[in-house]
């Protein structure tokens, strides 16, 4: 890691806001009933795993997961030289009426959930969008806000936040690089 | 790893790994058509006019279906509705086409090297969707998928190709795209529709016998004796060439257990495919035809994506 990065988060701290995130969503929704996970590719599908396990630990029951890829809802497509690869939109489940929490690592502009939005909507009509993220940096361009942060990190345009996956794609710290 | 091309002419032009770019982004995109709603936003405010100067109903609605699904806007332009029957040539059609502001233009053109020529003279993209007996990329494309889907991989795959070589623009795909993915095509036909040379456009061996070709082979790529396509001096009879180059159970035995068999479509039934095998439990047409719609997504989604130099 270079001089001109710290850790917001290790691992210990991550582990803890995402049991706190997973209590959250249960109180919310009092329980896992119709509730679902989808996650942004690809930080967010990892940590949807992750909160997963934690919600089966707490309650004894199994929660779907979805992924979603938000390349083909971007709002940006026209400023790259060429198209970035389309990753795979991976929901096996029926969210129509169901509860959906969706999950990212970073909050920022809110353009990324914006598209993640649109991309769910054409799955089906969920009763409820909740938003939950490991960390919101500030910054938004559109009025999306999230139901559970793991942190408030406020940041310059300048800086860069990162959640850094182990090779088992467990989160195991937050950097921010300026 | 970007695909830099304005235009899609042929597999020939292409590396393996923008072909690898193109058949993962279709394999991604293959979701979208399993949904309630089919269609995502990305080339929403694009205009693809399909531009077809010869007979097409698979490829044209094909490329149609995967325009719509992007959510880009289609116009059909088929050469028999056209000012083309009074006289228009291919290059006051495009102009004419180009101040309409079309974003892309698909083609089928009876001339091979016809989409070369547009695709100089104007500023939009050029996706080739047959040009004589040159290429047939989409098709080459999906054929390719088919066999990935089955295979996990196209290197060191057998491929046997049977029937008519000389005038196959999908032989011609196929043979440039499997041999830059690492696959050996082996060819079998009548003497008289297998051109001269034809080893040297990739990893491709010419064999004298169908069976030659077929045995051990994980997949049988029968093409279709083209009637419209050929005087009648080609072939003796159409039971002959059935005789020694059609596809039946017997001769598919030959190949490997798990071999497919493909078939640009449409098939003659009883002459190059009896209806046992294209009906038959290895018989991968009418996934083809499912995977078509995905590979022109990827496509038509790759050539859009670049800032247009030619300007």
């Amino acid at each position: 890691m270079g001089a001109d990065s710290t850790v917001i988060l290790d691992g210990v701290g991550v582990k803890r806001a995402l049991t706190r995130i997973a209590h959250e969503i249960l109180e919310r929704n009092k329980g896992v009933r119709d509730l679902v996970l989808v996650g942004i590719r690809t930080g967010g599908v990892h940590l949807a795993h992750d909160l997963a396990l934690r919600l089966e630990e707490i309650e004894g029951e199994k929660v779907p997961v979805g992924a979603v890829d938000i390349t083909l809802y971007r709002d940006d497509i026209k400023g790259h030289a060429e198209h970035l690869p389309v990753g795979k939109t991976d929901i096996p489940f029926s969210i129509e009426g169901m509860k959906v929490v969706l999950v990212d690592d970073v909050l920022y502009t809110g353009r990324t959930i914006r598209a993640a939005m649109d991309a769910i909507m054409d799955h089906g009509r969920p009763s409820c969008v909740q938003l939950g993220v490991l960390v919101d940096r500030g910054h938004r361009e559109l009025p999306i806000r999230a139901d559970f942060v793991g942190r408030n990190v406020p940041t310059s345009r300048k800086e860069n936040v990162q959640v850094v996956f182990d090779a088992e794609n467990t989160p195991t710290e937050v950097i921010l690089q300026k | 790893m970007g695909f830099k091309h304005k235009d899609i002419i042929g597999l020939q032009d292409l590396t393996a790994e923008e072909i690898e770019l193109l058949l993962n982004t279709a394999e991604n995109l293959k979701e979208i058509n399993s949904r309630d709603i089919k269609k995502v936003p990305t080339l929403r405010g694009k205009t693809v006019v399909n531009l077809f100067y010869e007979a097409s109903t698979r490829t044209r609605t094909s490329f149609e279906i995967a325009a719509k699904r992007l959510s880009a806007d289609t116009i059909n332009i088929t050469a028999s509705t056209s000012s083309v029957v009074k006289g228009e040539t291919l290059s006051d059609t495009a102009r004419n086409i180009l101040a309409m502001k079309p974003d892309i233009i698909v083609m089928r053109h009876a001339a091979s090297g016809a989409h070369h020529y547009l695709a100089q003279r104007v500023s939009c993209s050029v996706i080739n969707a047959g040009d004589g007996a040159h290429e047939h990329p989409s098709q080459g494309l999906l054929d390719m998928l088919t066999m990935r889907q089955k295979f996990g991989k196209l290197a060191g795959l057998k491929v046997a190709i049977v029937g008519d070589i000389t005038h196959s623009r999908v032989a011609r795909s196929d043979i440039y795209g499997l041999s830059k993915m690492g696959a050996n095509v082996f060819l079998a036909g009548p003497p008289t529709m297998m051109p001269p040379g034809v080893e040297r456009l990739g990893n491709v061996t010419v064999c004298k016998d169908m069976r030659e070709a077929v045995e051990g082979a994980d997949v049988v790529m029968m093409l279709r004796i083209q009637l419209e396509r050929q005087g009648k001096t080609l072939l003796p009879t159409l039971k002959e060439y059935s005789r020694y180059y059609g596809l039946n159970n017997n001769v598919l035995q030959l190949a490997g257990k798990d071999a497919i068999v493909m078939h640009p479509g449409p098939i003659n039934r009883g002459v190059e495919l009896c209806s046992h095998v294209a009906d038959g439990a290895q018989s991968h047409i009418l996934k083809q035809v499912e995977n078509g719609v995905a590979v022109r997504m990827s496509m038509l989604y790759h050539v859009s994506g670049g800032e247009l130099t030619a300007e």
